[in-house]
């Protein structure tokens, strides 16, 4: 499903995503506001996906983290910079230096909780990190990403990076959190926070999809209310349409979610 | 909840709601993060359980086969034993499915269809538990157990019988037996009882319980018996035997009352006890008492038949006899539970009361009960006519002229012949042999008679028997209260009252009001 907008920014939705028949799209690709990293895989479906939607406007860069293809997870960034694991090797590190914009800072960090991206959740502003992470790792964050930093769980689970996805704009997280703990989060954040789910009833937002300002990824899985949803918290949906789309639209949707 | 009581402050936390991923109406989240509705209509839980089944019942008895033989009676239609019986059947797979709730839906019994409504929980995916109604329909065929099959082919199939006999010229034993039978409820697996000369006839089904209505007997009467069987069928290719047992058992024709003389080895042998004995009591041993030393000595069954003796006297020989004067000789003496007084007493016989002088000086035990002026039966060696082989053996031996043997009451009973009594007993059905020869029905009733007047004059022969209250006696009016000397009675505390099971009477419940 793709609600296609003729403007330079095109703000789409891309569900039916498969890598390697997986619906976890999240798993494999990161996806910031700068640039986009898409693991090597089997076939080039899943990286022509990201391709037609992103190609002309950021960078997109098949690699690999610590000769895994679960990048998805190691990694964590915004448009200001990256954050590697310690497993990573030299090559990969040189080729992301290489591939990425020259304002996108890439630093290895040494930490004992390797996998940065079911750690950190972040958008441009803010991040929410796993409650045990260094001190240093903290400040580090601060530094690289050039974000606030808040230590925080989510629905009583610790991997905040795994159970929530957030942009500038919104952010989706795990149906169990409660109401406070959504209001709670969503002052933190400063952004309209939904408790949902993804992939057909998926707790695990972050690896079942993937999301900055103007696109979102999901996986294949995901039932159209799971869309609707997703369209409505990160604003995929309210963006200056054309006019005869508009007219569509009106007589196509007959209620908002 | 610990973290509460511990004083710890706890922020409040409500439960928001989240989207059904398929359906889209908000539900607060579960496992599944599916309503139920979605979630039901993909997985059905009880995709693997049985809707039909089916059960085996016997109409004849009632029961319900559970494989592959044994037939389970008792289950009544929608009772909670007949449910768990059902679940059992089932075959519920006891690891994923947790059985909530069960019970029946009613139907029709003619419609032989069972059903039942029960109510599972299992895992669905992620799992979310989800809690399914499901139908069972059993089916039930009817089919004779085994046990009715072999009935209804030969109703009166009997494998084992139990001869009882006692050879003496009364029934009395044979009447105590039969309420001592009913009291324990011995002959209940009986299949038939019939009447013989001489004795009576159980029929039983198997040998076990021929066996088991055996060791009662041996517990109250002495005994003999021996165990014969005969080859009724045989099948080769397994090597079953289908026998018939007989078990012939001979109770001692020595009873209560009896006038014994002992052979000389056996009087020796019981301390020189002087050669006439009176037999006091008979259960599964024989209780003697000598008369005229008041000592007295138990036989053992095995004891007696070692070296079985038979009575001199029976109780149908007692004369009646007059006391005419009593004087207590020695103090009261206790043995097995009752008392005895020797005494010497100057009695005659009624018979030679008034138109002779015949008077007979004797020495009694009955000191304690006598009193000048009574009626008494014993006895009457002075004119009886002895052809005892053991009366012989002994030398020397002189023969007191009589014994007494128990205070009689005639004259007074005899006012009291042909009112009903305030109790009554219970009788076994027994087919009775109306057309044999020599049966002479005069003779059996006066000799019940007897034995329900021997039940109200002994206290311990009541012991093991239950009386029950006879609804039909009514007290009449000019009731002998004026009788000097008291017929002994059964006292009122004794009787049970029968319990009553019809419908129109007011419930009278069987209380048990034995001392």
């Amino acid at each position: 499903m793709l609600l296609n907008n003729p403007q330079e920014m095109t703000i789409s939705l891309s569900a039916g995503v498969q890598f390697e028949n997986n619906c976890e799209v999240g798993v494999f690709s990161k996806l910031t506001n700068a640039y986009c990293l898409v693991a090597i895989g089997g076939s080039e479906s899943f990286y022509s996906v990201f391709e037609s939607e992103l190609a002309d406007v950021i960078p997109v860069v098949k690699t690999s983290i610590a000769g895994t293809r679960i990048i998805g997870r190691l990694c964590a960034g915004n448009k200001n910079g990256l954050l590697l694991p310690h497993t990573t090797t030299d090559q990969e590190l040189q080729h992301l230096r290489n591939s990425l914009p020259d304002g996108v800072v890439v630093q290895r960090i040494d930490e004992r909780l390797s996998a940065l991206g079911n750690c950190i959740a972040c958008n441009d502003h803010v991040a929410l990190t796993h409650p045990d992470l260094d001190r240093e790792t903290e400040e580090l964050i601060a530094d690289v990403l050039g974000v606030e930093v808040f230590r925080q769980t989510i629905a009583g689970n610790i991997l905040v990076g795994s159970y929530c996805a957030f942009s500038n704009k919104g952010g989706l997280v795990h149906p169990h959190t409660s109401i406070e703990d959504l209001d709670e989060l969503s002052t933190l954040l400063q952004v309209p926070l939904v408790a949902g789910t993804v992939n057909r009833g998926s707790e695990v937002i972050a690896s079942g999809m993937t999301v900055n300002d103007w696109t979102a990824f999901c996986g294949s899985d995901t039932t159209a209310t799971e869309l609707s949803v997703i369209e409505s918290v990160f604003k995929l949906r309210d963006a200056q349409p054309n006019i005869i789309v508009d007219e569509m639209r009106k007589s196509l949707i007959d209620s908002y979610v | 909840m610990e973290m509460e009581q511990s004083g710890m402050f706890m922020p409040a936390q409500t439960v928001g709601t989240v989207l059904c991923c398929i359906c889209g109406v908000a539900m607060p989240p579960n496992p599944a993060n599916m309503c139920v509705r979605c979630l039901r209509s993909r997985v059905d839980i009880t995709e693997g359980l049985i809707r039909h089944a089916a059960i085996v019942y016997c109409p004849e008895c009632h029961s319900y086969l559970q494989p592959p033989r044994t037939w389970i009676r008792g289950l009544e239609p929608e009772s909670k034993e007949l449910l768990a019986f059902c679940l059992r059947r089932l075959r519920l797979p006891q690891r994923r499915i947790r059985l909530v709730h069960a019970e029946f839906i009613w139907t029709e019994p003619h419609s032989k269809r069972l059903r039942l409504r029960l109510r599972v929980q299992a895992e669905a995916l992620h799992g979310a538990i989800l809690e399914q109604a499901h139908m069972v329909e059993l089916t039930v065929h009817d089919r004779l157990c085994d046990n009715c099959t072999r009935a209804q082919a030969n109703p009166d199939q009997w494998s084992a019988v139990v001869q009882l006999r006692q050879l003496v010229q009364h029934r009395r034993t044979f009447f105590y037996l039969e309420q001592l039978i009913l009291r324990h409820g011995a002959a209940v697996r009986a299949i038939r009882i019939a009447e013989a000369d001489h004795g009576l006839d159980f029929f039983f089904g198997s040998r076990s319980h021929a066996t088991k209505f055996v060791d009662f007997i041996n517990g109250v009467a002495p005994i003999r018996f021996r165990n014969d069987k005969q080859l009724v069928s045989h099948d080769v290719k397994s090597s079953i035997y289908n026998y018939k047992h007989t078990f012939s058992v001979e109770i001692s024709p020595v009873c209560r009352e009896d006038l014994i003389c002992l052979p000389p080895k056996l009087a020796n042998a019981l301390g020189n006890l002087g050669p006439l004995v009176l037999c006091t009591r008979v259960t599964n041993s024989i209780a003697l008492l000598d008369p005229l030393t008041l000592r007295s000595a138990f036989l053992d069954a095995n004891q007696y038949w070692r070296a079985p003796f038979k009575s001199l006297l029976t109780s149908r020989q007692l004369v009646e006899y007059i006391v005419l004067d009593i004087e207590v000789e020695s103090a009261e003496v206790h043995i097995g539970g009752s008392k005895y007084v020797m005494a010497h007493a100057q009695v005659a016989r009624i018979t030679d009361f008034g138109k002779n002088d015949t008077m007979f000086t004797i020495r009694t035990h009955l000191g304690h009960l006598l009193n000048p002026g009574d009626y008494a039966l014993g006895y009457d060696l002075y004119s009886a006519n002895n052809n005892d082989f053991d009366i012989d053996q002994h030398k020397n031996l002189v023969l007191p002229e009589t014994i007494l043997v128990k205070k009689s009451y005639q004259e007074k009973q005899s006012k009291k012949r042909g009112k009903a009594r305030t109790w009554k007993v219970k009788n076994l059905n027994m087919e009775v042999d109306t057309t044999s020869k020599g049966r002479n029905d005069e003779k059996r009733n006066t000799e019940y008679e007897e034995f329900l007047r021997d039940l109200e004059e002994n206290p311990e022969m009541r012991f093991n028997i239950s009386l029950y209250r006879n609804k039909e006696y009514q007290p009449s009016e000019a009731a002998s209260t004026a009788d000097g000397d008291d017929i002994p009675s059964i006292p009122l505390e004794e009787l049970l009252a029968d319990l009553d099971l019809s419908e129109d009477e007011g419930n009278q419940n069987g209380e048990n009001m034995d001392e």
